[in-house]
């Protein structure tokens, strides 16, 4: 079934009655081709797109809770393709021009809405590397202009300009990022895959990963054996208990990062903004409330809510360079379980152990990379090869520190990202 | 969050600085081979439950300590100085 405005317009006239559930809701077949472990944001694409570019639809995603029930319904929804690196520029530029097809390919309205990035900074060494991260930006193909502080009084006329201890000096505008509805994303993506075949399975979780000789057979889970020619582990903050299950270690630390959301208010931050000196970074949802965030708790956790130093931190960051956010109130505050790499870069790689494939270590970044991240992630459990945007995201390159991908400059050790 | 450091008594977490697991304690010999020094820098056990942290009491007395704490509950059980545990 289509969705259309027309559509909407017929069941608003008709009392909503011909709406059917967006997917089935399928019991677990005795073997597929490959199982997916995690219905999160990238589990769902890596099976919509298995299923749409590489034809494959004997698959299964299997599901411990609910479909999107975890980071991807946890984030700030942010979507940008603002990297420096080489490795992380070209995934997050492919990623980005997903995002810009995704409703037209999915039918489904994921409220994508390219209201353009501001970063501010505060002194002229925070402006010649922002300049530097701008020319980046366009030599990948993305788009980025430098803003002077008088163009940015025009964008974001609230801010606190004259700051005493941060003044304004300007700040980097990428006009096609913005925001999305997550949680539609993460349906667009089930139903896409649902159409075409994909059997999701919710309250499913995986007990065991079943290996002969260093080749996975399939999995164990709370609703029986499943027999599997390829096992693909997308389970962001739990990726560590997963891979333990097939006796790995990998190179991730699990750490709580915190989002806050305020009452509904009449439209007031046009643009997502982020602060130069400390960590705050805000945007507004299309229902009113002001989204905003800042850094790590920075210490391992799988609490799903985080400490008071943080939430301090972020506060005193908003009145810093927004003091009109004072009058607005605090609805609430959660967390969402970061699964952290040494050098704060993802993981898409193949494992020693033949048929079993990894997708972690998205960091605190993982919602803007929902469609990259599933489109080459089906790219290599399809074909067997790296695709080309993602090729730089290897699991050994902690080991031999080749190709290290710090985008933060801080060092690629566990509690630095 | 508040940690319980055997030198000055319960502290506000603020005080102290994070290192990580304390498998760093367990520094392996400089011509160890490549896959043991991944082991110490990188691959973790990441355990949701019981783990032992490595902390500075950087704000207070400078004290090492090993952090016995459960990551899902954030509940610090034990403190301890690093020192003590790595002799």
């Amino acid at each position: 079934m289509g969705f259309s405005g027309f559509r909407v317009l017929k069941e608003g006239l008709f009392g909503q009655k011909g709406w059917t559930p967006q997917w089935r809701n399928p019991d677990p077949k005795d073997e597929y081709d490959i199982v997916i472990i995690g219905g999160g944001g990238h589990g769902l694409s890596t099976a919509f797109y298995l299923a749409k570019e590489h034809g494959m639809t004997n698959i299964a995603v299997l599901e411990k809770g609910y479909l999107g029930g975890g980071n991807v319904g946890r984030n700030t929804t942010i979507v940008r393709a603002n990297y420096f690196l080489p490795g992380n520029s070209e995934f997050y530029s492919h990623s980005l021009n997903l995002w810009e097809g995704m409703e037209q390919e999915l039918n489904y309205n994921t409220m994508m809405s390219q209201r353009g990035v501001i970063n501010l900074f505060h002194s002229d060494g925070q402006r010649d590397a922002f300049a530097r991260r701008g020319n980046a930006m366009v030599n990948q193909g993305d788009d980025a202009v430098l803003l002077d502080v008088a163009s940015v009084r025009k964008h974001l006329p609230y801010l606190d300009f004259e700051n005493g201890r941060f003044p304004i000096y300007g700040g980097l505008l990428h006009r096609r990022g913005g925001t999305a509805r997550h949680d539609a994303v993460a349906w667009g993506y089930a139903r896409g895959a649902d159409q075409r075949g994909v059997d999701l399975i919710q309250n499913c979780e995986v007990t065991g990963i079943d290996i002969e000789a260093g080749v996975v057979k399939g999995v164990q889970t709370m609703r029986g054996a499943i027999r599997a020619k390829k096992v693909a582990i997308v389970t962001a903050g739990r990726s560590g208990q997963v891979a333990a299950m097939a006796g790995m270690r990998l190179p991730i630390e699990s750490h709580v990062l915190q989002a806050f959301v305020t009452e509904g208010l009449k439209p007031v931050i046009d643009h997502v903004v982020s602060f130069g000196m400390g960590h705050f970074y805000i945007s507004q949802s299309d229902k009113g409330g002001l989204v905003f965030g800042g850094d790590l708790d920075f210490y391992a956790s799988y609490a799903a809510r985080g400490n008071l130093p943080m939430k301090e931190h972020v506060m005193e960051a908003a009145m810093t360079l927004m003091p009109m956010i004072g009058k607005a109130r605090v609805l609430r505050s959660w967390g969402g379980i970061m699964d952290m790499t040494p050098d704060g870069s993802p993981i898409i790689d193949k494992t020693h152990i033949e048929g079993l494939f990894l997708d972690c270590g998205w960091c605190y970044g993982g919602f803007k990379a929902v469609p990259g991240s599933g489109y080459s992630f089906a790219h290599l459990l399809a074909t067997g090869r790296h695709h080309t945007p993602a090729a730089g995201f290897r699991l050994d390159r902690f080991r031999d520190g080749v190709g290290l991908m710090d985008e933060e400059g801080t060092g690629a050790q566990h509690n630095l990202h | 969050m508040r940690i319980n450091c055997p030198v000055c008594g319960e502290r506000d977490r603020r005080e102290f600085y994070y290192v990580g697991d304390a498998v760093t304690l367990e520094r392996p010999e400089r011509n160890a081979d490549l896959d043991v020094w991944d082991d110490y820098l990188h691959l973790r056990d990441n355990p949701a439950g019981l783990t032992r942290d490595l902390w500075h009491h950087e704000a207070g007395c400078g004290a090492w300590l090993v952090v016995n704490r459960n990551t899902v509950t954030h509940a610090v059980s034990d403190v301890v100085l690093a020192r003590e545990v790595a002799r």
